[in-house]
């Protein structure tokens, strides 16, 4: 049934380990300050407890809905991501999960389907052989790591904003919301999913997308942090709640924008 | 002008043994900025350490702020708004005043070289806390323009698409980590000297809480 498992060309393995541990969080989930000694002299000066608390993590979560909003206002439909040459794509390419490269899902692309749900005329499930008839678009964007790290890449596949005019997605709706193979999820808000260089990407520099890199569907949105764009995507729902996300769950801003 | 006479408030009073060294839109902008420095530099760290610039260079995670890089990051992009709004009013207000004129300029190159030998050798005045040296001046003016080139680059770090002019300007988004990096590594290095001076002088620490 599975993929024989082939390596990836240009995919350092010892970068992928690394990548991959580095974005494993601590075992406690406490997001902010325990053991932090150069806050505990401010908490002895103010005589409370606001750094290491309920208090604090909630006001920072309260200014990270805020910088939510400050950046959807920022958002603009037409400014578009830089664009680079094929010399200045990063080779290798790095590979990056909160696992291991080995653990990354292993998808059968013959008997794969895109599961299409919520707020959509035609909820027709999507092979690849019928998602790779459609019309191509390709990008050589950079991809900027929540790390700090980036790397240019390329991409190519279906103009998302086409797909989901195609399918009768109602683009009034305020989120898409992408799941994945290995249960990671993301949702994202409708504009930066009708952005003309949000893709929902089947290659990698012109070459069927290879597992490291989110075979079969990866959701390319160079507007937006690495971690908003999912691989291994196996549905995709249109919708009016906030269906969270695998690290937006975890503290990490929900718009992360760029 | 206005405002600083403004700000010779009831509670710190002139009075004839003292002269108001620092009105008080200095002490409260500078208390602030240094609230807000130490939340940006210690969650910055935290930030850094998740993909360091330098092989060698690393913050220990007990002297960064926020426990993993997601509450790092939180801190960081909260109290960036904190640093910003309030360097923004205390650079305006420095300009419209008159102080930074006053206080900072000019710089003269004999003078700093002949303030520096002298701090160097333990032996530089500071009688009149109202008149900076040379080499506070260049020290002072250098640091407020660190922390406009941390801002700015700090936001083409954030922003390398709808701001991709600024992030441009510092080079691109790669350039734009390490001028944010040397921000902060001379912030820090200022902070290191200035702190430790305000406790061999600590009538200066007085003069910035109480105003004299």
């Amino acid at each position: 049934m599975s993929r024989p498992r082939q390596p990836i060309k240009g995919v350092d393995p010892s970068l992928l380990i690394k990548d991959a541990a580095k974005l494993l969080p601590a075992p406690s989930r406490r997001l902010f300050l325990r053991g932090a000694t150069s806050l505990g002299a401010l908490a002895m000066l103010t005589g409370c407890d606001i750094i290491d608390g309920p208090t604090s993590e909630n006001a920072l979560r309260v200014i990270s809905d805020f910088n939510d909003w400050v950046q959807a206002r920022l958002f603009s439909e037409t400014t578009l991501a830089p664009t680079f040459s094929e010399s200045d794509i990063t080779r290798p390419f790095p590979f990056n999960a909160y696992y291991a490269e080995d653990e990354a899902p292993d998808i059968d692309g013959d008997n794969y389907k895109l599961e299409i749900g919520g707020l959509v005329d035609n909820k027709k499930p999507w092979t690849l052989a019928e998602l790779n008839k459609l019309p191509e678009v390709s990008q050589i964007t950079r991809l900027v790591c929540v790390e700090g790290w980036s790397a240019i890449g390329s991409w190519q596949g279906v103009r998302l904003s086409d797909f989901l005019k195609l399918i009768g997605a109602d683009t009034k709706a305020k989120y898409v919301w992408f799941q994945c193979a290995e249960g990671y999820s993301n949702t994202i808000d409708m504009p930066s999913a009708l952005h003309p260089q949000t893709q929902l990407t089947l290659k990698f520099d012109h070459q069927t997308l290879p597992t490291a890199y989110g075979f079969p569907i990866k959701i390319r949105i160079p507007t937006k942090l690495g971690f908003k764009n999912p691989k291994y995507v196996t549905a995709m729902w249109v919708q009016n709640n906030d269906a969270g996300g695998y690290w937006e769950n975890q503290g990490y801003n929900w718009f992360s924008g760029l | 002008m206005t405002i600083e006479a403004a700000s010779h408030s009831p509670i710190a009073p002139e009075t004839a043994t003292g002269q108001l060294i620092h009105p008080r839109w200095v002490r409260v902008t500078h208390w602030i900025n240094a609230l807000a420095m130490f939340m940006m530099i210690g969650s910055g760290w935290q930030i850094y350490d998740a993909s360091p610039l330098f092989r060698y260079i690393y913050f220990p995670s007990h002297l960064a702020l926020g426990e993993w890089l997601a509450g790092a990051l939180l801190w960081h992009f909260a109290a960036m708004w904190l640093l910003a709004i309030n360097g923004f009013v205390y650079v305006t207000l420095g300009i419209a005043t008159g102080r930074f004129r006053r206080k900072l300029f000019p710089i003269r190159f004999g003078e700093f070289m002949r303030d520096l030998t002298a701090a160097l050798r333990g032996r530089l005045a500071h009688d009149d806390l109202t008149v900076y040296n040379a080499v506070q001046r260049l020290l002072y003016l250098g640091v407020i323009l660190a922390g406009i080139v941390i801002v700015l680059s700090g936001l083409s770090i954030w922003k390398p698409v709808q701001l991709k002019w600024l992030t441009a300007f510092f080079g691109g988004y790669n350039t734009a980590r390490y001028v944010h990096f040397f921000a902060m590594a001379s912030i820090v290095g200022f902070l290191t000297v200035h702190v430790v001076l305000s406790l061999l002088v600590p009538k200066s620490l007085r003069a910035m809480i109480f105003g004299r």
